[in-house]
């Protein structure tokens, strides 16, 4: 059993810094490279990819990536794990074989894990006694049963474990729970069982802690945040775990950005619920057990860390078409930049009425002034504001009514308030909503499997 | 004396569905006790009026010195239903750190 295992996140997101990975794999030793590609609406917009080319379906970087660091990993033996394989893994592990061919790199074990993905089950399952029911509403899954676009269940590490201990080099899955990509290889290397409860929820945490790249190293640091040196050229946040479940959060010495007591803690408040039951398919961590120890140069100790036994449920992640949307801006600009845009959105507003359009929602902010923190933003004489984004978005049903707000934008400015600008790209174009459905599912009604391509 | 929350506390916020998350961190032990007695359910739901139209869940962790609420009915239906600019709650963080406090 190895006495320390560094696990690096290299993603935090599908869209996230490209070069994070490759500067986790050059820029010091680790053993594990993890990287989280999949959000909720993810999952959604790789379905669609897939209906249209079933060669496709899973996050297209990943086979660039690997044809960067493919053979740094081969050299370093480091092992990667992601969940980019999205909805189609098979076709992911396919392009990365690929990719390792034409480098001339043999023997590479591609592992993927499958069974997530239960959209053509859905029938089944309900006659199964599983309504599917929306965690938030409590509505059965029927009423929007015919718009389904993706469902997936999120596993966790188990299933990758046991890619691992197949000898997998890579290891691509579908929905797997973000900290299912870290606490894998802790349970693979150190040996730790599926009740050792405790230990998976360490790993769980780490797993938190790594699941958004940056942000745990000093991005989207709302503490001091000007005290946090060489962005430009951030290190993403490295575990480095050890068998008794304690770990260190870490980054390479040659990396900007910071890892202290604060950017860790805003990061484990980040995205959760009771802290005391974060749920995952492998356990039920105890956030309030955390212990850290700030140990100075970009190194902070976790420890102490308790959880308890899983529940008997996946968590399943819907999603179905609900309508359309589509978002206007226009820049007014002083004198009076405000007052402007609330009269353009009054005119506008009017015009709408007059078209008879329908919408289910009509939403006006004004960007610069109060989008964000709505009547929270502070009052400001209208007339100082150097220049204000007006912003309409509106949601509906009926696609025409969208598309026909979409060429209402435009003529605002030859026939509204004046000073104003920023109208480029065209008319904004009605874009699907796609509406997410959480659900849980008994354990017993799915299971993951794990194939190997060599 | 009032105190202005962003002078003792940091934090993150995000989202969880049509909830937000919100998570506020004190800087040091002193600062803890201030959250701990003053950021109520109730003045938080007040602060966010106009915001968060549900319920407000308020929970503690001690060990990082942090409360963490989840607003619920806050995002405008969440993921990509909102319309709203922050559809993803990432700036209430913030907005809740603009609150005074007599202490």
């Amino acid at each position: 059993m190895k006495e320390k295992i560094r696990i690096a996140s290299g993603q935090g997101f599908w869209g996230d810094l490209i070069d994070a990975p490759y500067l986790q794999v050059t820029e010091g030793e680790i053993d594990y490279l993890v990287m989280d590609y999949l959000a909720e609406v993810t999952m959604s917009i790789l379905q669609k990819q897939k209906n249209k080319n079933p060669k496709l379906g899973y996050a297209k970087d990943i086979p660039e990536l690997m044809n960067r660091i493919l053979p740094i990993c081969k050299e370093k033996k480091i092992k990667v794990i992601t969940n980019g394989g999205g909805v189609n893994p098979e076709a992911c592990a396919e392009a990365v074989l690929e990719v390792a061919k034409n480098l001339g790199i043999k023997d590479l074990k591609v592992a993927v894990v499958l069974g997530d993905d239960i959209k053509d089950k859905i029938d089944e399952i309900i006659n199964a006694g599983c309504s599917l029911n929306n965690m938030e509403t409590g509505e059965s899954i029927i009423s929007v049963k015919d718009n389904l676009l993706s469902a997936n269940v999120y596993f966790g590490a188990f299933p990758i474990v046991e890619a691992l201990q197949k000898g997998a080099d890579i290891v691509i899955t579908g929905r797997t729970t973000d900290t299912g990509l870290t606490l894998a290889p802790m349970i693979f290397e150190f040996g730790w069982s599926e009740n050792d409860y405790d230990l998976l929820s360490a790993g769980t945490i780490a797993g938190h802690i790594l699941e958004c790249g940056g942000q745990a190293s000093g991005g989207n640091f709302l503490g001091d945040w000007q005290s946090i040196e060489n962005l430009e050229n951030i290190g993403f946040p490295i575990a480095e775990a050890f068998p008794n479940g304690e770990f260190i959060i870490t980054k390479h010495d040659t990396l900007g950005g910071k890892v202290s007591f604060e950017t860790v803690a805003e990061q484990l408040v980040y995205e959760i619920g009771d802290p005391k039951k974060y749920i995952t398919p492998d356990c039920v961590a105890d956030f309030t057990s955390i212990k850290l120890e700030d140990l100075g140069n970009n190194r902070v100790k976790v420890f102490g860390i308790k959880g308890n036994k899983a529940t008997e449920t996946y968590k399943v992640s819907c999603s179905y078409s609900a309508g359309y949307s589509a978002v206007g801006t226009l820049t007014y600009s002083w004198p009076q930049a405000l007052t402007k845009a609330k009269a353009a959105d009054k005119i506008l507003r009017a015009r709408l009425e007059k078209l008879n359009l329908t919408f289910d929602e009509i939403r006006t902010e004004f960007v610069g002034y109060n989008s964000c923190h709505g009547p929270l933003a502070e009052n400001i004489d209208e007339n100082k504001i150097n220049e204000v984004v007006f912003r309409i978005a509106v949601r509906g049903n009926d696609y025409k009514s969208i598309e026909r707000f979409g060429k209402e934008i435009a003529p605002l400015i030859l026939t509204g308030p004046p000073s104003v600008t920023g109208f480029a790209g065209g008319r904004p174009k009605p874009s699907e909503v796609v509406a997410y459905w959480p659900a849980l599912i008994p354990k017993n009604l799915v299971s993951p499997s794990v194939k190997l391509f060599e | 004396m009032k105190i202005k929350l962003l002078e003792i506390a940091h934090g993150r916020s995000g989202d969880k569905g049509d909830a937000a998350n919100v998570g506020i961190i004190a800087y040091d032990d002193k600062g803890y006790e201030i959250i701990k007695k003053y950021l109520t359910v109730e003045r938080v739901k007040e602060h966010f009026q106009g915001i968060c139209f549900g319920e407000v869940e308020r929970f503690e962790l001690p060990n990082i010195r942090a409360l963490n609420f989840l607003l619920h009915n806050t995002l405008g239906g969440g993921g990509t239903v909102s319309l709203k600019h922050d559809a993803q709650g990432k700036t209430l963080a913030a907005a809740l750190l603009r609150m005074e406090i007599e202490v």
